[in-house]
């Protein structure tokens, strides 16, 4: 059991903005993930909040169910706003 | 000049440039890259203090110097670093523990210098305390997983710390210049550091069940110029190419 | 799908340089030449941190000292970047280690030449990281993802380094006699070697062609190398000092630099194993890992321990 286990790492890089995932490390502990985390990959003052996983529990879906997961919402095209015909004397809609 | 004030300022940028060389020669050699990388960091944060406490030095000494002359120019006796910093660094257990010394003083030192009726001190402090707090969790988590590892990093780091023990008191023994900045206001009170610090230590050492020695015996004179064999070939490296090739820019 | 479906698939992707990610199917070779290249050069770097390391010490002023261990300990940050996305191929870190100590995997030979004066500092920052980049820009647009992003990482980080080398071979250049000896001889030394590290010319390069089809492959080596020749003159010209190639000069006609030959028997033998510093390298490499052993193990312990006392309570 000497070897670390992989941690994956989501940095927040500004006040507001979503925890981006940006790349993964060895660490034994979650606590030493995040001291990990903060010393490669916020050497460049890129992050204010640091988010670790341990890699073995990310579930990911299946690349073989893109077409049933992700091909269904392609084509419901009046969940967007431009599928509704304003006329142009509506501003700001 | 302010002669006190000027060796107050330089007992600290010595015990950080003689400690970020020491850890910096891990570099390229650490136990695992994501604690290489961390042991560069806390080298670049002693560098950084150091160099802003040689300008300041520089600047409190009037004539003409720079950080470079101060850290490159200046024999072993006239360098005023507490003992600990230059011992070797050992295996990763003494390397730690050194840090953890170091830090558990560091941190409390530039928190209380944060008050500093000198300005240009105090603004250093408050730049460095940020740092120091991060060393201080870092060697002290080490601490706490060398000394509650396993039976083989136990043993690595008591015996790390017998033998850094008698190097650990020296830091909190006052000197002239210590004396003159508490009284004057510029510098900090070694008591009060003290008690926090000694507080802190026996905290980790006790969670880390780890067990300082009874012995309270202190090597001490690096404060006032009277070092031990290592700083010497500490400052032939660090100090080469400025004594090789003098006057030259780089 | 079938297997031939599947490839189709992927090569259909590859062909509209739609990213090949972790879980996607992939042709065995493909996984198997990305392992070998992504850890070619996690490897790289972290052996390449080594002749830089031993100078950080000896720095000449407290810049130049800072400067160099943040260059150095990038270079750590970087083949942790690289050994993370081979990692996403199905191999760990470990294996991967293990191959570069036991001599199975190979490493950049350039850094099996000897840092020997500061000036080579400055000569590594401004060719060997200058061809580094060169060759890794295009990589920024590798067909696999976390390849692809690890090399956006590493090129955003490396554009500091050429420019502190040179500003380095600069200072030197403007400074004493004995300065500008230096930095002639550093160039003298580390010119050829930066020439190699685009490998071995495409005549003699069997996988280029499958690797540019992968997409895991930009440009040529020999491509990527006239471009190396034809950016660095000027530069050396700006320093004043002299490429140590009598053949150098520009081709009118072609509107680029013509150069002299490379000893390809030299670069041969330093990957066989015979340079001044292969052993030296590894056996640093290897010494760090396995001192580090204790260390890694405590760590876990202690987690273990933690672990089973939070369960408990």
């Amino acid at each position: 059991m000497n070897n670390w286990p992989l941690w994956e790492i989501f940095i927040r890089s500004k006040a507001g903005l979503n925890h981006k995932h940006v790349g993964s490390l060895h660490a034994a502990d979650a606590e030493m993930a995040v001291q990990n985390a903060r010393d490669v990959y916020t050497r460049r003052n890129e992050g204010v909040s640091i988010w670790v996983v341990e890699s073995k529990y990310i579930t990911a879906s299946d690349p073989d169910d893109a077409d049933p997961l992700y091909e269904p919402a392609k084509d419901k095209v009046y969940r967007h706003p431009t599928f509704y015909n304003l006329p142009d004397e509506v501003k700001h809609m | 000049m302010n002669n006190h004030l000027f060796n107050y300022t330089l007992q600290q940028a010595d015990n950080c440039l003689i400690l970020g060389q020491r850890l910096g020669e891990w570099c390229g050699h650490g136990p695992i890259l994501e604690q290489d990388i961390a042991m560069t960091n806390i080298a670049l944060d002693l560098i950084g203090q150091s160099r802003m406490l040689y300008q300041y030095a520089a600047e409190v000494q009037g004539d003409g110097k720079t950080e470079d002359d101060l850290a490159y120019l200046r024999d072993a006796w006239d360098f005023k670093n507490v003992l600990l910093v230059e011992q070797p660094n050992g295996d990763f257990a003494k390397t730690i523990l050194r840090q953890f010394l170091f830090d558990s003083f560091n941190c409390y030192f530039y928190e209380a210098l944060k008050d500093s009726n000198d300005e240009k001190l105090a603004a250093i402090a408050a730049k460095s305390h940020k740092e120091t707090l991060y060393h201080l969790k870092w060697s002290a988590d080490w601490v706490l997983r060398l000394g509650d590892g396993t039976e083989e990093s136990h043993e690595r780091i008591q015996s790390a710390l017998n033998e850094l023990w008698p190097y650990s008191a020296e830091i909190i023994i006052a000197s002239d210049a210590d004396h003159d900045a508490k009284t004057n206001g510029y510098g900090v009170n070694l008591e009060e550091i003290q008690s926090r610090r000694d507080s802190k230590i026996e905290e980790v050492l006790e969670e880390a069940t780890l067990t300082a020695p009874e012995d309270t015996f202190s090597h001490s004179g690096g404060k006032s110029g009277t070092h031990t064999e290592h700083l010497g070939y500490i400052l032939a490296d660090l100090q080469f190419l400025q004594r090789a090739y003098p006057g030259n820019e780089w | 799908m079938n297997e031939k479906q599947l490839e189709d698939h992927f090569n259909e992707k590859i062909d509209k340089d739609i990213r090949i990610e972790p879980k996607d199917w992939m042709p065995e070779n493909y996984r198997k030449t990305l392992i070998r290249q992504i850890s070619q050069h996690a490897h790289s770097e972290i052996v390449g941190m080594l002749p830089e390391a031993n100078w950080i010490s000896r720095a000449p002023t407290l810049r130049r000292k800072a400067a160099a261990l943040a260059k150095v300990q990038d270079e750590a940050g970087h083949g942790l970047y690289l050994y993370s996305a081979c990692e996403t191929l199905g191999i760990d870190r470990d294996t991967l280690l293990d191959q570069l100590h036991t001599g199975k995997a190979k490493y950049s030979s350039i850094f099996n030449y000897p840092t020997l004066t500061w000036a080579d500092m400055g000569a590594i920052g401004w060719l060997v990281d200058g061809a580094a980049i060169m060759n890794q820009v295009p990589l920024c647009r590798a067909s696999y993802g976390p390849y692809a992003r690890a090399m956006i990482r590493v090129c955003k980080e490396e554009s500091f380094h050429q420019r502190q080398g040179f500003e380095i071979m600069l200072t030197l250049c403007r400074g004493s006699k004995e300065q500008k000896k230096m930095a002639q001889d550093a160039l003298n030394r580390w010119w050829w070697p930066a020439l190699m590290m685009f490998g071995p010319t495409d005549a003699d390069s069997p996988h280029t062609e499958q690797s540019m089809r992968w997409g895991i492959k930009r440009f040529t080596n020999d491509e990527l190398r006239q471009k190396f020749v034809d950016v660095s003159k000027p530069q050396a010209d700006l320093l004043g000092i002299t490429i140590p190639d009598p053949d150098l000069k520009w081709n009118e006609e072609r509107g680029r630099h013509d150069f002299g030959k490379i000893n390809w028997e030299e670069f041969y033998n330093v990957i066989k194993g015979n340079g001044p510093c292969n052993k030296q390298r590894i056996d640093a490499r290897t010494k760090a890992w396995e001192d580090g052993a204790w260390v890694r193990a405590a760590a876990s312990a202690y987690a273990e321990k933690r672990k089973s006392k939070q369960q408990a309570a």
